[in-house]
């Protein structure tokens, strides 16, 4: 009895704690699925909303405005992933080294992450205004015809790339360096004398060690980059037409101007399900190996 | 093999010099051991040889070639690391080829060489796993085998046994010793555990505070040490030091007034110092014969076949070796024997032998 009591007593005293956390996480969520079955505007209390069970999720697979968002929502995150991977990766490569001058160097590219979206959309809108921008006055000034660089469909969506490889280049630049900087030294020494040369060593060595947390840093990007929204839609607002209209700007467009509360809900909901999917995929992979690892070497040392 | 000659090697980092200019040769096929206290340099010495660290003066040659500033991989060399240095994520068997992976030798050689170095090493049934599937012991040996597998001119051990327990650390070095008289190699081994460097060395290497106090083979070193540091640092249970003063043919001090053999004699009385560390190994100490001196004996340590005595001389503590059938009653203090050939004399002021 005593005993039973005694292994009761640290959840007692955690249980507090914990309710509310798991009712102010869940809270939301929950809200947001209840609502994702309820044909619900925003002049009505959500109790004088009409249950339409799945009807909103049947509706959205045969939406096209949503499946395009989904679509460029997609193509946007895979590019900028993407490249913002190669970059960064290839960036933290490249100053990993203990030289003057470093240090600044490194800060200076680490600043773009550090500025508000709603500001770094600003401040590329007016870069890329087609009379007094600063690329079509450097075009103009070579002597190269201006750019449509928001008023095309392509130009657009290679601007908002552009501008969301320019600010978060320097995230996966920060994370990759840490990662370098904490790699085993010694598996690089013993490396350099099995014969590797600088390439065989990055591409052998460094990064194989450094997957781990490249998984990890791509999977936050993409999540980020499934949810943009402030930049895109200072800079383009969607379009021209629907060439860079984001899941995101779609959502909220559905909730403020088309005032379809539960529908909105639905995809926010479908988004949540697709990251949820991958990052639970990604974390039970890792840990699979981890516990793997962890028994052979107990089999071992015994 | 080439001869390594290393003329004038410098080490700094910015103004700290943590390696004065040293100049040391290696036979070729020799296992060289460098020992030394932590800090003394060895490990840098080591580093600077296998290309891992860029020298600040000096040049070292294989043979006539002057290779200061050659890349690791054009040395020839291969290097096993204290910490192992394994590659994490490749299985032991990508973890040994790995070099021959990188010359692009032809698979069924790599096979086969990695094969035969894994049953040498009793790691064949490891070749799936990867390092962190391993225990120490088991690591220690896939470094070893990684190094084996190049058929490079050199080998070098940077303290191979220290993260291991001491019974593995002690049949590793047993294994070692084996593989020594099989692989006609040059072989450079740093440690800082001086019994590793008396089992191993064909030649051992002392220093100290960046510099070479000695060089020979354990035998050279144990019996004919050139200053008090070589003395103490060789031998197990360490050389007692007492101090003493030099008068006519004889050394005395607190607590002990001891003969010096007529060549010892000699040679105190040509030297300028008076006040000299008189050093006796703990088993040069007997129970009976010799030149007597009077021990209080504090613990008996019992070690089986052999007991140590740690017994005081006046203040300074004295070890006595002695076998353990002579059982010696603690707290008394009785009259031991010294062999009075086995007596020597330090410097005090330089510790140079006298």
């Amino acid at each position: 009895m005593l005993a039973n009591a005694n292994r009761m007593t640290p959840y007692l005293f955690l249980a507090p704690a914990a309710l509310i956390m798991i009712v102010a996480l869940l809270y939301p969520i929950g809200y947001m699925i209840y609502a994702s079955f309820l044909d619900w505007n925003p002049s009505q209390r959500i109790g004088e909303a009409d249950w339409i069970g799945l009807r909103n999720y049947t509706e959205l697979l045969g939406d096209a405005a949503f499946r395009e968002s989904f679509w460029v929502t997609l193509k946007f995150a895979s590019i900028v992933v993407s490249i913002e991977m190669v970059l960064g990766v290839g960036l933290a490569l490249l100053l990993d080294r203990e030289l003057r001058g470093m240090t600044l160097l490194r800060t200076v590219f680490i600043l773009p992450m550090m500025i508000a979206p709603i500001v770094v959309g600003l401040v590329w809108r007016y870069m890329y205004h087609p009379t007094v921008g600063t690329f079509n006055r450097f075009l103009d000034s070579i002597g190269l015809p201006s750019a449509p660089w928001l008023s095309d469909g392509d130009w657009a969506f290679a601007s908002i790339v552009i501008a969301d490889i320019w600010q978060w280049t320097p995230f996966i630049f920060i994370l990759s360096l840490a990662a370098l900087q904490s790699l085993p030294r010694s598996a690089m020494e013993a490396a350099r004398i099995d014969g590797a040369t600088g390439w065989q060593l990055i591409w052998h060595i460094k990064l194989p060690l450094m997957l781990p947390v490249l998984i990890v840093t791509a999977l936050l990007r993409i999540i980020d980059a499934f949810k943009v929204l402030e930049v895109i839609l200072v800079l383009t607002n969607g379009g021209p037409g629907l060439s860079t209209e984001i899941l995101a700007l779609r959502i909220s467009r559905t909730a403020s101007e088309f005032r379809e509360l539960g529908y909105a809900a639905a995809m926010s909901n479908l988004l949540l399900i697709l990251l949820l999917v991958l990052t639970i995929a990604m974390f039970a992979y890792t840990k699979l190996q981890e516990v793997r690892a962890a028994r052979l070497r107990q089999a071992a040392e015994d | 093999m080439p001869r390594i000659t290393f003329d004038k090697v410098e080490k700094s980092y910015g103004s700290v010099q943590v390696l004065p200019p040293l100049d040391l040769t290696l036979n070729d096929g020799e296992f060289t051991v460098l020992v030394g206290p932590s800090g003394c340099g060895k490990s840098t010495t080591l580093r600077i040889l296998a290309g891992l660290e860029t020298l600040s003066g000096g040049e070292i040659y294989f043979d006539d070639r002057p290779i200061g500033s050659l890349e690791p991989k054009e040395r020839d060399i291969a290097m096993v690391f204290q910490d192992y240095a394994l590659y994490p994520h490749m299985n032991i068997a990508r973890n040994m080829s790995f070099a021959l992976r990188l010359e692009r030798r032809p698979k069924a050689e790599i096979d086969s060489e990695v094969t035969r170095v894994a049953e040498m090493l009793n790691i064949a049934h490891l070749l799936d796993r990867k390092p962190a599937e391993l225990s120490g012991g088991q690591r220690q040996r896939v470094a070893m085998g990684r190094a084996l597998v190049r058929d490079a001119g050199t080998f070098l051990f940077d303290e191979p046994l220290s993260n291991l327990d001491a019974k593995l650390r002690a049949r590793m070095r047993t294994e070692l010793a084996e593989m020594r008289d099989t692989i006609d190699k040059n072989m450079v081994y740093v440690t800082h555990d001086q019994v590793e460097a008396m089992t191993l060395g064909d030649r051992i290497v002392v220093m100290n505070a960046g510099e070479i106090q000695q060089q020979g083979t354990a035998e050279e070193l144990f019996s004919d040490p050139v200053n008090r540091f070589v003395a103490g640092f060789i031998g197990s249970p360490t050389m007692n030091f007492l101090e003493g003063e030099i008068s006519g043919d004889r050394v005395k001090g607190a607590g002990f007034d001891l003969p010096l053999v007529p060549e010892l004699g000699q040679r105190a009385a040509k030297a300028s110092a008076r006040a000299v560390d008189v050093g006796i190994r703990p088993s040069s100490i007997q129970l009976t014969g010799g030149a007597p001196i009077d021990l209080r004996v504090v613990v008996s340590e019992y070690l089986g076949a052999q007991s140590v005595l740690v017994t005081r001389c006046g203040e300074t503590e004295v070890l006595a070796e002695i076998a353990s059938a002579d059982r010696i009653p603690t707290g008394d203090v009785r009259s031991f024997g010294v062999v009075s050939e086995d007596i020597m004399l330090f410097d005090r002021a330089s510790g140079a032998r006298i």
